[in-house]
């Protein structure tokens, strides 16, 4: 019986962890890539802003891949050799597309939509993590439903001047917290409109 | 009324022995030399059993929508077994329970297979809430666990309340069931000459010596659980009852529901009871044990609890037409002459019918018609909570959606795979356990004895 | 806007394309094996790539092919483990946003205006085109249809010669040698057979034709087709000549067995301007009266504040008995079929609406009634007022003829070569020509069309035809306007367009469709590049309508022999969806509900309650009806309200060549008709066989048991009392509950029941947006079908001439919803705005939800109805809207106001910072709705239109005593009869 018990309460608290752990939810572990494309050197590196690839995130639901040919306008003249770079001039050659793994997703059943974070000042490192720091692409949150539910619940601290969203090192002023809420209220930003089901389960 | 009755009637007919009784008893398990008709009985039911099996991995395999369901009718046989096999279950905990804190002696003799029909019908009914859903394997969501969809159950649904009824009552019965075990299973141990047998009867045991503390810690916590049960007896049920009483459909939507399903689960348990217990005493020649009298009591017991369900249907019929809106008042016709008249007749026939039989004391004490008594009043409660579950939703609130569920090979395969089941596990508990608690009938012979 | 623009391999996509390269099949077969290949595979099926053989077969390749291109757009944005870029994106497409184009749908030969909602270059969604004037933004249901028509996995997918594969370029070589010869002798023995053509770029294409080959013979076949108005109308003008009513105009409207709100080139158009005269609101006290004598049970004797049943044998009198009372005509023979008070009333009735009446006669009628309703709207003053005339906007040359005198020359040998352009006789041709034994007469026959059926099969040469939604073309509208037909996305299946095929006839072989379109828009409808540009994008060539033609004519008043009817007549009908069969595979139609009886997947044949008792038949049973020596056996199925004597036999079904869906559902009763008159059998003979077939309904019962569902009242009741629909209505504190907080919108919706005909546009507008499954006819049979929106038809009054109200029925959102407290794991929760969300994905499936509905409104996924998925290879998963959750087994669902489009919309609204506009958000139903009767807006704000209707007196609340609160509230139905039938309107009850 006391056994019985015993192992109930062992699984649970084991299966509780376990599927909050980096193994499950494959935080901090880099994708390996066709292409070892370093958001550090183009972001950090270079400056390029988001939206030079990610074109569409301010409009559409999604962000957004960089067709081929905007990876070709600059190495149509630098690194035109780079073996690395191989499967773009392929791309571009064959007219197939770069099969990229896909490092931060949610179910089909979520209805994730880029345009209205980033336009009601939610930064794409919120989610996204210093991607400026990352040489292979990983994933920096869990994209669990708490995850995202608390923010929803509580979106205020997350929230930045939305010109400073496509920053990626931007550094909060010391009023942040005053400004923040001045900015929920602005951007009409209230949780009890964010939690309904359908926001994101349609 | 035992008083009155104690003289002519015995509990424990002739005088044997305390050894002579642990003996007869522990035999039927230690010898094992059961007659052949039990083991072509056990196989019969064996084949149901793995018919269930194959119907359960149907079901999940393809989908619910191979039973008889429908829009309207959503809910069906699932449900209805699962209220069934509660009901059945409750005979065994009032008998264990109730009847020991009102020490009714009578009982011992037949608490211990009642327990176990207890516990064998309450793991029958735990089964079919779950082969019900749409998508089985996500049970789990309607326990309330942490998880990381920052999720939990809806608390004003009825259906959460069932799981945790239902959850509570086979902890319990189970408890109760094998703290009852303990002290036979020493004597199994002590009287078992296999090496095997003495070792799986001496886990089992937990160590058990027979000594006075023992007996008393024994008692204590044997009565502390009874006390425990005995509230489970009205509560479950009643739970269960909720699932109607709270939805707004005409036909559900009834506050006798509670009482009336209490009733009706004693009604159709001790109905099991009967039909387990009259071929048991045959085939086991435990007629000395299981007197006329007890399955007099029981049949007494019936005949108390079908007149309440008798009332039931009554109360219910009032209120449909004294509700006074054209829904309840059509529903009240409709169950009588509409699509599903067969079934309501049925279930009036068999339970307020052949339950008037039961005023003659001849047929309360031969064996035959009563058996026969107790079956017709399984399958007429069997189609009480058909015609609950069916007929409303039938014919609800807009006639344009109106429309008849039927029953297709899946809704009977389930149904009798489930009682082959439950008789091939009851088999199974006669082989192995005592099917008749051992100390309770020494205890009951013993005080005849000084009296 | 193409999904192949997406830039894939240049050589891959010109195979895919079944491109014109000589050596299709084979460069295909190489190509499967190509790295090429290979890589495309996989990056768009995943899961297939396991399953794709070294060598593929044919089949395989063709399914991939299929799946491919029309799941191409898929990839920017696949939810697949592998995310594909673009690797040279168009322009105009950003990934996750829908585009939409203006196009064309034909069917019957005409032009309906659509709008095409396209995800990076699937067509998904169909909508009505606000500009153009046979849609006027509303839609049908075959319209909605349409996506599911385009990706069809059982279309015709390559050219068959002889039954076997072939490809284009031998069909272009054959083409080739039949130009010898034709021109050799001047297009003898040729005869090219269409249907009803509107298309002017064909119609230019055919004369040019008839110019190279002067001895060719041009044959319009179309099995719906009827000649009594031509003939009429033509004795008049002289001249081909249609006519268009204007019924929002009209105050009394006549219809002799005129379905004229359910059928026709104009009933969109129709149902809207008819509406605009019935609906009450606010100050009005007037609407239209409408009259119908029907010969079968429709949406417009449902509509109708008076109706009767007449056969249709006995229309003519009754016509001629009309005419009498106003003056047109001799002596009235007596109508038994309507009661002489009654014609009286009516005739009373129309003279008082001198320019204000209207008298309409069925298609099908013979020419005497035709010639006696403009007899009588000339008497009436209606000409240039309620009624006008233009030239018929079919083309129709000199010599045409009709497939009776294509047989007979047929039959006389006298035609060698046919060429039929997506029409399909060996199965539609009236039974008693034996067209398909004739076809196989004629040496060289070619038939191009959708699918391979009876006809491709008995043609020598068969060519798939691209889909409407797949290639350029033209087509004018029922009052004449032209509009173009774009495509949305290249021929899936490697279709060509007629166009290409009466060009390359031209000797003009490397032609595209939009060249050939361009080229007659440029050079005979002078439109310039720029006028171009604005057509296509507007979806209509501005003033193509031709000019009204003024009436100078006597009308001609022929005399009616009345005949007494005797024995059983038959009525053929074309089926409302199926129409003669071109659309019998297409499941959302074969299992959208036919408006009155209900019925789905097949064709009874529907009769009277009192001839089935005579016949001694009930629902079910299995008749033969024979005439001659053609017999058909059939189940039956009793309808209140239809003539007696009379079958209802429907067009359509039981095809035995056809795709899987469609294959031997129903029976094919084209053998019963006669070439003499198609539309009626005189004195059938009718036999029970003794068998049982089952008739598949959704709704099992047909009468309110005296409910207080449907409301409905009089004119004179309404204002007498404008409050009649009101009921004491029990106070919001009812509830345990606290009432729900709506600071922001709080969404509502309202039916106008007077508006509704139950033409079921709103049901499959609402399967296509929200991606619901269509079950098949044994699931339907099992009460499974999983339609979100239903239209309820309730029967009330005598049986043989019932009171019929319709009642659309989407999710009430209530606010009290007894769904939302009995979900045990909150799957269905109340929101913010008010709706009853519904989460697929938390849904376990305990249908609780769905017992404690009291308006049995959830739809529960008791099977895998829709097994395709991510890496599927049905092309059907390209239809899939991408905003909509597909649902799995086990999982209940419903209407939610479209909530994919509210959010669409909100977001759209808070990112530039406005609040919703009244009418940004319309859910599927409502825009696809003929005569606008349902409207969805925000109850929050007082001056919405939602609001103002539910400010209406006329506004209540089904079940209200139930105190769910509905979000969905209707307006009662009103009616408009005679008074001095006051006898009569004693059947129809009121409230």
């Amino acid at each position: 019986m006391l056994f019985v018990v015993v192992a109930v309460a062992f699984l649970g608290t084991g299966s509780t962890l376990y599927i909050r752990s980096d193994f499950y939810t494959a935080v901090d572990h880099p994708l390996v890539q066709p292409v070892p494309f370093s958001h550090q050197h183009h972001v950090a590196g270079l400056g390029l802003d988001c939206r030079y690839c990610h074109t569409d995130v301010e409009t559409s639901p999604v962000a957004g891949l960089p067709p081929t040919e905007v990876c070709m306008t600059c190495h149509s003249q630098i690194w035109t050799n780079a073996a690395v770079l191989a499967p773009v001039r392929q791309s571009s050659a064959s007219g197939l597309p770069i099969q990229w793994n896909q490092v931060n997703r949610v179910p089909d059943y979520v209805y994730f939509n880029h345009a209205i974070h980033v336009n009601k000042g939610v930064a794409c490192v919120t989610c996204h993590g210093q991607v400026d720091r990352m040489p292979l692409m990983m994933r920096a949150h869990p994209m669990q439903m708490e995850w995202c539910l608390n923010c929803h619940r509580d979106p205020v601290p997350n929230l930045r001047p939305p010109a400073d969203v496509f920053d990626p090192d931007w550094s909060a002023p010391s009023d942040i917290a005053a400004l923040q809420t001045v900015l929920a209220a602005h951007e009409k930003i209230d949780p009890a409109t964010m939690t309904d089901c359908y926001v994101c389960h349609r | 009324m035992a008083e009155a009755r104690a003289a002519t009637a015995k509990l424990v007919r002739g005088d044997p022995g305390y050894p002579e009784i642990t003996g007869r008893i522990a035999s039927i398990v230690l010898a094992g030399r059961l007659p052949r008709a039990f083991w072509l009985g056990f196989l019969a039911f064996f084949l149901l059993m793995l018919l269930f099996l194959f119907a359960i991995a149907y079901l999940v395999a393809v989908g619910v929508g191979k039973l008889g369901i429908d829009i309207p009718v959503a809910w069906g046989t699932m449900i209805t077994n699962v209220v069934w096999w509660i009901g059945i279950g409750h005979a065994g905990t009032l008998i264990s329970a109730v009847l020991l804190l009102f020490r009714q002696h009578w009982r011992n003799s037949i608490n211990r297979f009642a327990e176990a029909m207890t516990l064998l019908a309450v793991a029958m009914a735990g089964l079919f809430p779950i082969l019900h859903l749409g998508r089985p394997w996500f049970f789990y969501w309607l326990l309330p666990m942490p998880n990381t969809h920052m999720h939990w159950p809806q608390w004003r649904s009825p259906l959460v309340w069932d799981f945790a009824a239902i959850a509570t009552y086979i902890t319990v019965s189970l408890l109760f069931w094998y703290m009852g075990l303990i002290p036979d299973l020493a004597v199994l141990r002590d009287r078992a000459k296999s090496r095997g047998a003495q070792l799986f009867y001496g886990i089992l045991a937990l160590g058990w010596r027979g000594s006075a503390y023992h007996w008393k810690k024994h008692q204590t916590a044997y009565f502390l659980l009874a006390a425990i049960a005995t509230p489970l007896v009205v509560s479950v049920h009643s739970v269960v009852s909720l699932d109607f009483a709270v939805g707004i459909v005409p036909g559900y939507h009834s506050t006798i529901f509670p009482p009336y399903f209490v009733a009706g689960a004693l009604y159709s348990g001790f109905a099991m009871v009967l039909t387990i217990a009259i071929p048991l005493r045959s085939a086991f020649g435990l007629q000395d044990f299981i007197t006329e009298r007890h399955i007099e009591n029981g049949a007494r017991v019936m005949m108390a609890s079908g007149m309440l369900v008798a009332y039931g249907y009554l109360s219910e019929t009032f209120y449909d037409w004294y509700a006074g809106t054209p829904f309840d008042q059509y529903e009240l016709v409709a169950r009588a002459l509409g699509p599903y008249a067969p079934c309501f007749w049925v279930m009036i026939a068999c339970n307020v019918g052949v339950l008037q039989l039961l005023w003659f004391r001849r047929l309360r004490t031969s064996m035959v018609p009563l058996f026969i008594i107790a079956i017709l009043i399984n399958v007429g409660m069997w189609m009480e909570r058909f015609v609950i579950v069916v007929t409303g939703p039938a014919q609800d609130f807009l006639p344009s959606s109106w429309n008849t569920a039927t029953l297709t090979w899946l809704d009977f395969a389930l149904l009798f795979g489930s009682l082959g089941t439950f008789f091939a596990l009851m088999f199974l508990f006669i082989r192995i356990l005592p099917a008749i608690s051992i100390f309770e009938v020494a205890e009951e012979a013993h005080e005849e004895g000084s009296a | 806007m193409s999904v192949i623009d997406r830039g894939h391999d240049p050589r891959l996509r010109a195979a895919l394309l079944g491109g014109r390269s000589p050596a299709f099949w084979r460069s295909l077969d190489e190509l499967a094996d190509t790295p090429a290949f290979r890589a495309f595979v996989d990056s768009e099926f995943p899961r297939l790539a396991g399953r794709f053989a070294a060598a593929p077969d044919r089949r395989a390749v063709l399914k991939l092919l299929a799946a491919s291109l029309a799941m191409g757009g898929l990839t920017a944005c696949t939810k697949a483990d592998h995310i594909l870029p673009y690797v040279d994106k168009p322009a105009d497409v950003v990934p996750g946003k829908a585009l939409h184009y203006a196009t064309t749908l034909v069917v019957g030969g005409y032009g309906f205006g659509a709008v095409v909602e396209s995800h990076e270059g699937r067509p998904t969604k169909i909508e009505g085109n606000p500009d153009h004037p046979a849609s006027l933004g509303a839609t049908d249901a075959i319209m909605q249809a349409a996506c599911l028509s385009l990706y069809d996995p059982e279309r015709s997918r390559l050219p068959l010669r002889d039954g076997q594969p072939s490809d284009w370029s031998a069909f272009l070589a054959g083409i080739t040698t039949l130009r010898a010869e034709l021109s050799a002798r001047r297009g003898a023995g040729f005869a090219l057979m269409t249907g009803p053509l509107t298309s002017l770029t064909q119609a230019w294409l055919v004369e040019q034709l008839r110019a190279a080959y002067p001895q060719m013979l041009v044959c319009i076949h179309d099995p719906l087709a009827a000649t009594g108005a031509d003939d009429a109308l033509a004795s008049l003008f002289g001249a081909p000549t249609r006519i268009l009513p204007h019924f929002d105009k009209a105050d009394v409207i006549v219809s002799l067995d005129d379905d004229l709100l359910g059928d026709g080139p104009g009933k969109l158009a129709h149902d809207r301007a008819f509406a605009a005269r019935r609906i009450v609101r606010d100050g009005a006290r007037t609407m239209a009266r409408l009259y119908a004598m029907e010969s079968t049970p429709t949406v417009t004797g449902a509509t109708a504040d008076h109706h009767w049943a007449v056969r249709a044998s006995a229309v003519p009198a009754v016509a001629a008995a009309l005419a009498a009372r106003l003056g047109v005509g001799g002596g009235a023979p007596g109508a038994a079929a309507v009661p002489d008070a009654a014609l009286d009333a009516i005739a009373a009735d129309l003279r008082a609406a001198p320019g204000r009446a209207l008298v309409t006669a069925g298609a099908h009628q013979p020419k005497e009634v035709h010639q006696l309703a403009q007899a009588m709207n000339a008497a009436l003053g209606a000409f240039g007022t309620t009624v006008d005339y233009i030239a018929s906007p079919e083309y129709r040359p000199a010599g045409a003829v009709d497939v009776v005198g294509l047989a007979e020359r047929m039959g006389r040998g006298e035609v060698t070569t046919l060429l039929m352009l997506g029409v399909n006789p060996a199965y539609d041709a009236p039974g008693d020509l034996a067209f398909a034994d004739a076809l196989r007469k004629v040496p060289r026959t070619i038939h191009a069309g959708l699918y391979v059926d009876a006809t491709a099969k008995a043609a020598r040469w068969h060519v798939p035809a691209a889909h409407d939604l797949e290639r350029w073309g033209d087509a004018r509208a029922f009052d004449g306007t032209a509009s173009i037909v774009q495509p949305l996305v290249r021929p899936l299946y490697g279709g060509h367009a007629a166009e290409e095929i009466l060009s390359a006839l031209l000797g003009r072989y490397n032609f595209t469709p939009l060249e050939i379109v361009r080229e007659f828009w440029r050079t005979e409808g002078g439109l310039d590049d720029a006028a171009w540009a604005a057509a296509v994008q507007k979806g209509i060539v501005p003033d193509t309508a031709p000019p009204r033609i003024l009436f100078d004519a006597r009308p001609i008043v022929p005399a009616i022999a009345a005949q007494p009817p005797s024995g059983i007549d038959v009525r053929f009908v074309a089926d409302p969806w199926l129409r003669g069969g071109e659309f019998a595979n297409n499941a959302w139609l074969q299992e959208l509900p036919r408006p009155l009886s209900k019925i789905v997947w097949g064709n009874p044949a529907l009769l009277a309650p009192a001839t089935a008792a005579r016949l001694g038949v009930a629902t079910g049973d299995v008749i033969a009806v024979a005439s001659g020596n053609a017999r058909v056996t059939l189940p039956v199925s009793v309808e209140p309200g239809h003539p007696e004597e009379v079958l209802t036999l429907t067009l359509g079904f039981g095809q035995k060549d056809t795709g899987a869906v469609g294959k031997d559902v129903g029976t094919d009763v084209y053998p019963l008709r006669a070439a003499s008159s198609p539309w009626m059998l005189a004195d059938v003979t009718v036999t029970r066989t003794g068998d049982r077939a089952r008739v598949i309904t959704t709704q099992h019962h047909q009468s309110m048991e005296g409910r207080d569902i449907v409301r409905s009242g009089t004119l004179a009741e309404y204002v007498a009392d404008p409050d009649f629909a009101e009921r004491p209505e029990t106070p919001a504190s009812d509830t345990l509950y606290p009432p729900w907080p709506y600071r922001e919108e709080a969404w509502a919706m309202v039916i106008d029941q007077t508006a509704c005909i139950g033409c079921m546009a709103c049901v499959s507008a609402c399967q296509a947006e929200n991606n619901i499954p269509t079950v098949g006819a044994d699931e339907v049979a099992n009460g499974h079908e999983m339609h979100w929106l239903r239209i309820d038809r309730y029967y009330s009054g005598a049986v043989d001439r019932p009171a019929v109200d319709f009642q659309p029925v989407p999710c009430m959102q209530c606010e009290d919803a007894p769904c939302e407290v009995v979900c045990p794991v909150n799957a269905t929760v109340h929101t913010h705005d008010g709706l009853n969300a519904q989460v697929y994905n938390r849904c376990v499936g305990t249908r609780y939800c769905s017992q404690n509905c009291p308006y049995k409104v959830r739809r529960f996924n008791f099977l895998e109805y829709q097994p395709y998925g991510e890496g599927s290879a049905s092309p059907l998963a390209a239809l899939m809207n991408p905003d909509v959750s597909v649902r799995s087994r086990g999982v209940m669902e419903k209407c939610t106001y479209c909530v994919q489009r509210i959010e669409r919309a909100r977001i759209d609204a808070r990112i530039a910072d406005q609040p919703i506009a009244d009418g940004a958000i319309t859910p599927a139903c409502a825009q696809a709705c003929p005569t606008q009767a349902i409207v969805f807006g925000d109850k929050n704000n007082t001056t919405s239109r939602v609001s103002r209707l539910k400010a209406q007196p006329l506004n209540y609340a089904l079940l209200d005593d139930l105190n769910t609160r509905p979000r969905t509230t209707y307006l009662a139905r009103l009616r408009n009869p005679n008074p001095a039938l006051a006898q009569d309107t004693k059947e129809t009850p009121n409230g």
